[in-house]
């Protein structure tokens, strides 16, 4: 318990010395950055590039514009947040499903493995930004009877596309990491491959399967904004950091709100995947050899 | 090329043999050209009877012994076990096995590890319990039920691996040098655990080791193998009188040190060096 107040702790103390680095660094570096011919490497220090940390905490509580009975920022962006939330959720369950139901696959017929893994490799290599209007103009061409194809859910097939990726590649290293003599024995107690997946494989595949997961949450995470932005659709996180982007000389605290909420959104689904983690303890012990 | 019948003995429930070998053989295609593991093997294997199979590295009694399990397919020549192939048998849980390595899932607990092969074959929760109670008893690690594998020494594990290897009471046991990673004194008490499990569940035993000693211990035949190809050399019977003495008074008696002696002879016939990767100790 106290180490894990003191990790808290830490985790703190990193945050406030973040805040000490932009502030010093806006203090004493050169108001106009610095420059090695064309090219900037460090950011100017003025009030519209880094407006003072405190001035964007502040902005949060102030209302979202000047119209009459406007929300807060920080509400707008919580709000905004949530939607983004329920999407990266829905992207991160669809990749999971995916990327398991492909590591199956593959562990089950060695020849699936040399068919589909250097696609799986390949998917990766395609830019979002490109993926992300051909989704999205297939999603609004399909039919499907009663239910209308929402543009959240190209969202999350696209945010999807990115999730998916680190959870076959682990699982199927997972699926595949018991020993011979595991293997062997199975095979002794004449135990089908149903047997041994449930026995043997699923259990052993925990270590590999977990960092599998926390990747694939960040993964949603970022894909479901960076597709909100591409696709341009409204409610969430992405489309309202391309909003606020236009305030940035009128308004310079009002573009950093949105980044805080996405930075807020991925702590907590990073969260939820570390809760998966803690039942499963007992299966991450190591094999010890005699 | 040496087929001996089992010595007689008193009536078994499953019939009087346990294996039968007959023309094994065993040819591995490497890319080194093919390696002949097993040429011609025969071997029968008496109900309730011990056997060693001894021999230098590469003699094939690994093979032969993954081939009686069904691992492995013998590439001619036929393996039956209580009268059925080897698949059927591995299929109707005829054996328990234990390999060098315990070979323990680490994520369960001594207990459900014993457990599992109960578990596979679908023994109630109730009657898994009430086994794997006795067993942890019978192999001395009652108080280190709940504990994990990693929690656990050397020996202990190994002990765990016997205790699962019997869980299902088999009518055969095929081990595969349980004991070769132990040191001295772990190895010598296991060993009289095993002879005292044995005599208690009245198991047949195929059992693969490198110590002439341990060969003559525990077996009532002892079958002395040699290399490329691999072959039955000769199969020495050993007769100790088991009844009422002391583990460690069988091991200081001439009786046995001539059995050792005889053993020692029958591997290194017909070959000048010493042989291979055998312990002599």
């Amino acid at each position: 318990m106290t180490r894990r107040l003191a990790g808290a702790a830490l985790g703190l103390a990193t945050l406030v010395l973040l805040a000490v680095v932009w502030e010093l660094y806006k203090w004493l570096g050169p108001a106009d950055g610095w420059s090695i011919g064309e090219a900037r490497v460090l950011p100017r220090t003025s009030d519209l590039a880094m407006p003072h940390t405190w001035e964007i905490l502040s902005r949060l509580a102030d209302p979202l514009t000047a119209a009459p009975g406007a929300p807060s920022l920080a509400r707008a962006v919580l709000a905004a947040g949530a939607f983004s939330f329920g999407i990266a959720l829905l992207s991160w369950l669809l990749g999971v499903t995916v990327g398991i139901l492909l590591a199956l696959g593959m562990q089950r017929l060695r020849v699936v493995e040399s068919a589909v893994l250097p696609l799986v490799i390949l998917s990766q290599t395609i830019p979002l930004i490109a993926l992300a209007p051909l989704v999205r103009g297939w999603g609004s061409r399909l039919y499907l009877g009663p239910v209308e194809w929402e543009p959240w859910m190209s969202v999350a097939v696209i945010a999807s596309y990115l999730a998916f990726f680190p959870v076959a590649v682990g699982a199927l290293r997972g699926l595949q990491s018991p020993d011979t003599i595991h293997v062997e024995l199975m095979r002794s107690y004449g135990a089908g491959w149903w047997a041994t997946l449930l026995r043997l494989r699923l259990p052993a595949s925990v270590p590999h399967l977990l960092p599998a997961l926390r990747l694939a949450a960040a993964n949603a995470v970022v894909g479901t904004v960076v597709a909100e932005v591409a696709t341009g659709i409204p409610g969430g996180l992405g489309r309202m950091i391309l909003e606020f982007a236009n305030f940035a000389s009128s308004d310079p605290a009002k573009p950093w709100a949105p980044l805080l909420g996405a930075v807020l959104l991925g702590l907590v689904v990073a969260g939820l995947v570390a809760l998966i983690g803690l039942p499963l303890s007992r299966f991450r012990r190591v094999e010890v050899s005699a | 090329m040496t087929t001996q019948t089992a010595p007689q003995r008193e009536e078994h429930p499953r019939g009087a043999v346990a294996v039968e070998v007959t023309g094994a053989t065993r040819v591995f295609q490497g890319s080194a050209g093919t390696v002949t593991a097993l040429d011609g093997v025969d071997l029968t294997v008496g109900a309730g009877e011990f056997v060693s199979l001894i021999g230098p590295s590469g003699c094939g009694k690994s093979t032969l012994l993954r081939l009686i399990a069904d691992l492995d397919r013998p590439s001619a020549g036929t393996i039956e076990v209580f009268g059925r192939t080897a698949e059927q048998a591995r299929l109707a849980h005829d054996y328990g096995i234990a390999f060098q390595q315990a070979g323990l899932l680490p994520w369960r607990t001594v207990r459900a590890n014993i457990e599992l092969p109960l578990a596979m074959h679908g023994t109630g929760r109730a009657a898994r319990r009430e086994r794997a109670d006795y067993l942890v008893e019978l192999v001395g690690l009652a108080e280190f039920a709940d504990h994990y594998p990693d929690q656990l020494s050397g020996g202990m594990q190994q002990r765990v691996a016997i205790a699962r290897a019997v869980a299902e009471e088999p009518s055969l046991l095929l081990m595969d040098e349980p004991f070769g990673a132990l040191d001295e004194m772990t190895r010598e008490r296991l060993q009289g655990e095993l002879v005292r499990i044995c005599a208690e569940t009245r198991a047949a035993v195929v059992f693969v080791t490198h110590s002439i000693p341990e060969a003559v211990f525990l077996s009532d035949r002892v079958v002395v193998m040699s290399a490329r190809p691999g072959r039955i050399r000769e199969v020495v019977d050993i007769d100790l009188t088991r009844a009422a003495r002391s583990d460690e008074g069988l091991r200081e008696d001439a009786a046995y040190f001539a059995a050792v002696t005889r053993v020692r002879e029958a591997l290194h016939h017909g070959s000048p060096a010493p042989a291979q990767g055998v312990e002599l100790r």
